[in-house]
């Protein structure tokens, strides 16, 4: 573990999680809720938790940002806040 | 509305953040999380006891095989719960109105077809290996069964929710899914049945013929094996009916 | 640096409260249903992240062992394995037991501390999985109040629930 590297991330990852709560178009709040989920496996990959990484690269990132999106392609893309 | 979650959340997190000093450093060997005798236990004994190097996968099938056992069976009923709320078996004409951005629909291109017809063994195939090497290196049977089932996904948005439904038709997923847990289980019942614990594998060495410390590497293989069905079966079930809305018939 | 040390060794809880309360605020007071899943998502996250950072350990590498460490065993397996099939193979079984037993697990020395805390991460694999399954039936639920309601902000919902009562 190296904390530099520890403390980049755990940056971005706050930014990433505000900016997908405060964008207005939902397709795109689905896709920076996909960064956020990649950038945590960044994090726990860096944190020897090597197996909870790629699940979380494979689920997170991969399969929940589709449903995400398979959902939003069904409902309404516009969202008031 | 928003004034009172925020006035609610800035107490929660207050409180959190007062008991942030009462915790351990971060990395400290010798906080009590660490320097407890089960993880010690894990750490020290699950290659002697197991013949397994990858811990977390010994531990999971394995020491916590019961816990891991309902995860699997609580993936399940997610899975048939959301076909109990979405599936529509009519055909009326009763279209959800589409948003504009996404009623155009573009022809079927040649490039991202072939792509995927390249790229889909390639990923069915490390697929299999995470399944397989699961308790040699980083995977097991979540990990792979995501992947393979993330495959069947993107077969679907190249082509079309009809193309994979010919080879997979929704009954035979659903029994997928099902055997899935059958195996899981049936490593359990064969465990009490040649007289040991409820998923004590080390018995099972009287079938497998090896020592017992073999019997419960390869049953870890073999429970690994049952979950990645039913998690692959699952994952497509759960995008399938999200995409189509509950019918099954046209999607992304 | 003292000032920066200090920092360092805390700043993993500090920010998982942080997301944490992102996650919260979201669930609470977002309108739209999409918008209060993705708070759900990050609210879990946010505990996974603290669950793994309490079993980090410094200096210490990820919990799977080394080549060196599983070769030096599996040499003498490989030994007892030999030995079983020139043996007969009807007393397969137990002769391997008694060998087993005798040599193993005495000769390997593994220090706990070399190797990061495996029950944390143990616990979290599970968990990630499960959420993403109770994500898709929340997005399900999304889906069923879309089509009977046709809007999936929260004001309109309830607008609609009380104009119909």
């Amino acid at each position: 573990m190296i904390w530099e590297f520890d403390l980049i991330i755990l940056i971005f990852l706050v930014i990433t999680a505000i900016i997908s709560l405060q964008v207005r178009d939902l397709l795109s709040a689905a896709m920076i809720f996909g960064i956020y989920s990649f950038l945590m496996c960044l994090l726990w990959a860096e944190m020897a938790a090597v197996d909870v990484a790629f699940t979380e690269a494979a689920v997170g990132a991969g399969v929940s940002t589709v449903f995400l999106i398979a959902t939003v392609f069904r409902t309404s893309r516009r969202s008031s806040d | 509305m928003k004034i009172l979650g925020l006035i609610s959340i800035c107490i929660t997190g207050w409180l959190l953040l007062s008991a942030v000093s009462d915790f351990p450093e971060w990395g400290d060997p010798h906080s009590p999380a660490n320097s407890y005798q089960v993880s010690q236990h894990y750490i020290t004994k699950t290659f002697a006891e197991t013949s397994v190097p990858n811990m977390v996968t010994a531990v999971l099938a394995d020491y916590r095989g019961y816990d891991t056992m309902f995860e699997t069976v609580v993936i399940f009923t997610a899975g048939i719960a959301i076909i109990g709320i979405l599936r529509r078996y009519d055909s009326s004409s009763n279209t959800i109105n589409k948003p504009e951005s996404f009623t155009e629909k573009p022809k079927e291109d040649l490039i991202i077809r072939t792509n995927c017809r390249l790229l889909i063994p390639i990923i069915q195939i490390f697929a299999l290996y995470v399944i397989a090497h699961g308790h040699l290196s980083p995977g097991g049977g979540f990990q792979g069964g995501v992947i393979f089932g993330a495959s069947f996904i993107l077969l679907s948005l190249a082509h079309d929710l009809k193309t994979v439904q010919k080879k997979l038709p929704e009954g035979r997923i659903l029994t997928l899914a099902g055997t899935g847990i059958l195996i899981y289980a049936g490593f359990g019942f064969a465990t009490i049945v040649l007289g040991n614990n409820f998923l004590d594998y080390s018995i099972l060495s009287k079938i497998m013929l090896g020592t017992p410390i073999e019997a419960r590497s390869h049953s870890m293989l073999g429970v690994e094996i049952g979950v990645a069905f039913t998690v692959a079966a699952i994952m497509f079930s759960i995008y399938s009916n999200l995409v189509s809305g509950g019918k099954m018939k046209e999607g992304l | 640096m003292e000032f920066l040390d200090s920092i360092s060794g805390k700043f993993n809880y500090w920010v998982y409260i942080v997301l944490m309360m992102i996650g919260l605020y979201a669930m609470i007071s977002k309108n739209n249903l999409i918008k209060k899943l993705i708070g759900m998502s990050i609210f879990q996250t946010a505990i996974i992240l603290f669950y793994v950072s309490i079993g980090v350990k410094d200096g210490a590498t990820i919990p799977i062992l080394r080549h060196d460490q599983v070769h030096h065993t599996h040499a003498t397996e490989y030994h007892h394995e030999i030995t079983e099939h020139t043996s007969t193979t009807v007393t397969h079984s137990t002769a391997a037991k008694e060998k087993h037993t005798e040599s193993g697990p005495d000769e390997i020395s593994i220090n706990p501390d070399d190797f990061a805390n495996p029950l944390p991460h143990v616990l979290m694999l599970t968990a990630i999985v499960v959420g993403v399954s109770t994500l898709g039936v929340g997005l399900a639920v999304t889906q069923k109040i879309y089509r009977e309601f046709g809007s999936i902000e929260e004001n309109e919902i309830i607008k609609k629930i009380t104009s119909d009562q």
